[in-house]
């Protein structure tokens, strides 16, 4: 009886091709979709990360609680040793020692005499070292407008918007006003060398890159950064490893004696960044469910369908003496086999090209004319566990929702009426 | 209840409701059928017939009166008895030949049997015994839509008697068929009707079929007008 039915379920296509094509078409997009969301979500998670909170990020306690003023007066000291410590003890993290700092830009002309000026948020980051991940972290060359990246002591990005306001022209010099880390009044000559646009507001609206050492020196801080970033290799951000890592380092190194003691925080952890993350996952949790209902109507609705067609030979079946149950039964395990057998090929299509999608991904910065999204111009999905299991969802669960319902409609009508289906 | 009775219905009725006022297809029906007969339900379209048959046949439930087939009371089985007798006692040959077209005229034929347990050697044998009798072994690997509208005809009589059934219900069994192959049906029927015993119920308005008969029951807006004997060759009619 089985291979009976099995050998119907081959030989007729309309039972068992174009259904599970249907359920693997639907399956597949479901997957595509859901890991792009979650792409989506992570590249938003990832500026931020990169620009600003890392996944993990080490500050000094007095630093940490009085983050909003950038007080780079309670940095901590002996960025050298704790780097160490840092690559030894995680080696797989990238770690990223900055100082961002606050302060003036001012371009003098020939004479020496203020020409422009402007406010400026600053950033130190490794740009010299030859193994420096910051420049892939920070997406630089991409970013950059005119000119080119530092190369040299003493070289310094301007963010484009800001220089162009200046009217500060690539190979010019630009005075740095700030102040030390000890409250006096710091002054240092840079080159600019390039401009840059991220694509983000806050980057660009008139902010400096320039490297870590040339600002230890300018500012005073030998040995001394603000923040140490900690990344994870894949630039994913996975909550329960950060908070290892953090609590793995807290207990290490912090004391909570010394203000001027390292603390780790995770980025969700840092002002903010738990809530945004938590509405960026709602959000793209939103559009997924809504999807899977979508693509589940659509499915069930095929399941529908497809034993209505079948009311005919449902009836023969009947009359020549199958008993109900084992009727239903046998197309409950049809419509189980083919949902389960187009959500697991759905499901591959679907991560193979999510695969793609996360490690290559598509550039669509041709296709955006202004590109300004220098961050965004790559479309990038990302596989979670998750992708493995949301489309049995539509593919499985709809698929035999849709049969089992329209299958009882063999018991509520009358085997006669089954049998006038098939006398039109 | 005598012995050699194989159908008997009393009092039938069915109603169908429709709207205002329902419809009645069958009103008060008594019959009685012997083992062994060769009879034909015949009226006008509409009259009942299908009904009837389908009632007789457990396909459907008698909306009073009872029908007892078998010594069972049609209108009392469960879904899973109303099933068993049919697999096992009753065959049905429709207008439409309803084979399973994915399927090869011996699965088509085997399919009744496959619901029985029986080892796959006696399957076997009986699928291509009871398509000799329809003159069809030769066909036994062919699909359906590679089939004539006579030769599906008796691929479907073939499956109706493969499981040797003591009644087979034929619903106006040569309606889509031209004259030749409905005399030829027809043959073949009487032939299994003598040599096997097998009762025979049909339903039709094809005069083709009435010569055959040996009784003949005309039902009129869902009553018996009629109940006639014509030959009284084989079975015996009341
Ligand atoms: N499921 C149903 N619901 C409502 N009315 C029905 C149903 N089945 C049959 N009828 C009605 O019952 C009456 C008898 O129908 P039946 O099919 O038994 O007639 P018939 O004698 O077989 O006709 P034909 O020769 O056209 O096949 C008809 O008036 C038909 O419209
Ligand atoms: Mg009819």
């Amino acid at each position: 009886m089985i291979r009976f039915l099995i050998k119907g379920l081959i030989r007729d296509r309309s039972r068992s091709l174009f259904p599970v094509l249907t359920v693997m078409i639907g399956v597949m997009l479901t997957v595509v979709l859901q890991t792009w969301f979650r792409g989506v979500e992570s590249e938003g998670v990832q500026i931020a990360a990169s620009f600003d909170t890392g996944h993990v990020k080490i500050m000094s306690q007095a630093y940490a609680d009085e983050y909003d003023q950038i007080p780079n007066d309670l940095a901590f000291i002996g960025v050298h040793d704790l780097m160490q410590d840092l690559k030894k003890d995680f080696p797989d993290m990238i770690w990223l020692p900055r100082i961002k700092f606050g302060g003036l830009i001012d371009i003098p002309d020939e004479n020496g005499e203020t020409r422009a000026q402007s406010s400026v948020m600053g950033f130190g980051v490794d740009l010299l070292s030859s193994d420096s991940p910051e420049k892939r972290i920070l997406n630089l060359e991409n970013a950059v407008v005119r000119g080119r990246l530092p190369e040299k002591r003493d070289e310094i990005l301007l963010s484009d918007e800001m220089a162009q306001q200046l009217g500060v022209e690539i190979g010019e010099t630009a005075t740095l006003i700030g102040s030390t880390m000890y409250g006096s009044m710091a002054t240092y000559n840079f080159t600019v060398v390039g401009t840059i646009r991220f694509g983000i507001t806050a980057m660009d609206r008139g902010s400096m890159i320039a490297d870590l050492s040339d600002i230890q020196t300018a500012l005073d801080m030998d040995d001394a950064a603000g923040e140490i970033l900690g990344l994870f290799p894949d630039l994913f951000f996975y909550d329960r490893r950060a908070n290892g890592i953090k609590d793995q380092f807290n207990a290490a190194h912090q004391n909570p004696e010394d203000e001027f003691s390292p603390v780790m925080l995770t980025l969700k952890e840092q002002a903010g960044f738990g809530e945004m993350l938590d509405l960026i996952k709602s959000a793209s949790n939103i559009g997924i469910s809504i999807f899977v209902v979508v693509m589940s109507i659509v499915l069930w609705n095929a399941g529908l369908i497809g034993s209505i067609r079948r009311y005919g030979e449902i009836g023969v079946r009947l009359a020549v003496g199958e008993n109900k149950n084992h009727l239903y039964r046998s197309m409950i395990i049809e419509s189980l086999c083919i949902g389960f057998f187009g959500t697991v090929l759905g499901t591959a299509v679907g991560i193979a090209i999510a695969f793609y999608l996360q490690e290559t991904g598509i550039d669509i910065s041709s296709m955006m004319q202004d590109a300004t999204m220098v961050m965004s111009d790559v479309m990038r999905a990302r596989i979670t566990p998750g992708s493995f299991v949301i489309g049995f969802v539509p593919g499985l669960l709809a698929t035999l929702l849709g049969t089992s319902i329209s299958g009882i409609g063999i018991y509520k009508r009358q085997t006669s009426r089954l049998m006038k289906e098939l006398e039109v | 209840m005598n012995n050699s009775v194989i159908i008997k219905t009393k009092d039938l009725v069915k109603v169908y409701p429709m709207g205002q006022h329902d419809l009645v297809a069958l009103d008060h029906v008594n019959l009685v059928f012997q083992k062994g007969e060769f009879a034909g339900v015949v009226g006008p379209s509409g009259s009942g017939k299908t009904t009837l048959l389908n009632i007789i046949g457990s396909l459907d439930t008698p909306s009073d009166g009872s029908a007892v087939v078998l010594d069972r009371n049609v209108e009392t089985l469960s879904n899973k008895e109303a099933a068993k007798l049919r697999n096992q006692h009753i065959g049905f040959i429709f207008q439409t030949f309803n084979l399973f077209p994915v399927y090869s005229v011996f699965e088509n034929v085997e399919f009744p049997l496959l619901l029985q347990r029986m080892s796959s050697a006696a399957r076997k044998k009986a699928v291509y015994d009871s398509l000799e009798w329809v003159h069809l072994a030769d066909r036994a690997k062919s699909k359906p839509a590679q089939l004539s509208g006579g030769q599906s005809q008796r691929v479907a009589i073939a499956r109706a008697i493969v499981k040797k059934p003591e009644v087979v219900l034929a619903d106006e069994p040569t309606a889509n068929l031209d004259a030749e192959n409905s005399h030829h049906i027809m043959k073949t029927m009487v032939q299994l009707n003598e040599e096997l015993g097998t009762t025979f119920v049909f339903s039709t308005h094809d005069e083709k079929v009435m010569r055959y008969l040996r009784r003949k029951i005309s039902l009129i807006d869902g009553k018996v007008a009629k109940d006639e004997v014509i030959s009284k060759k084989r079975g015996k009619s009341t």
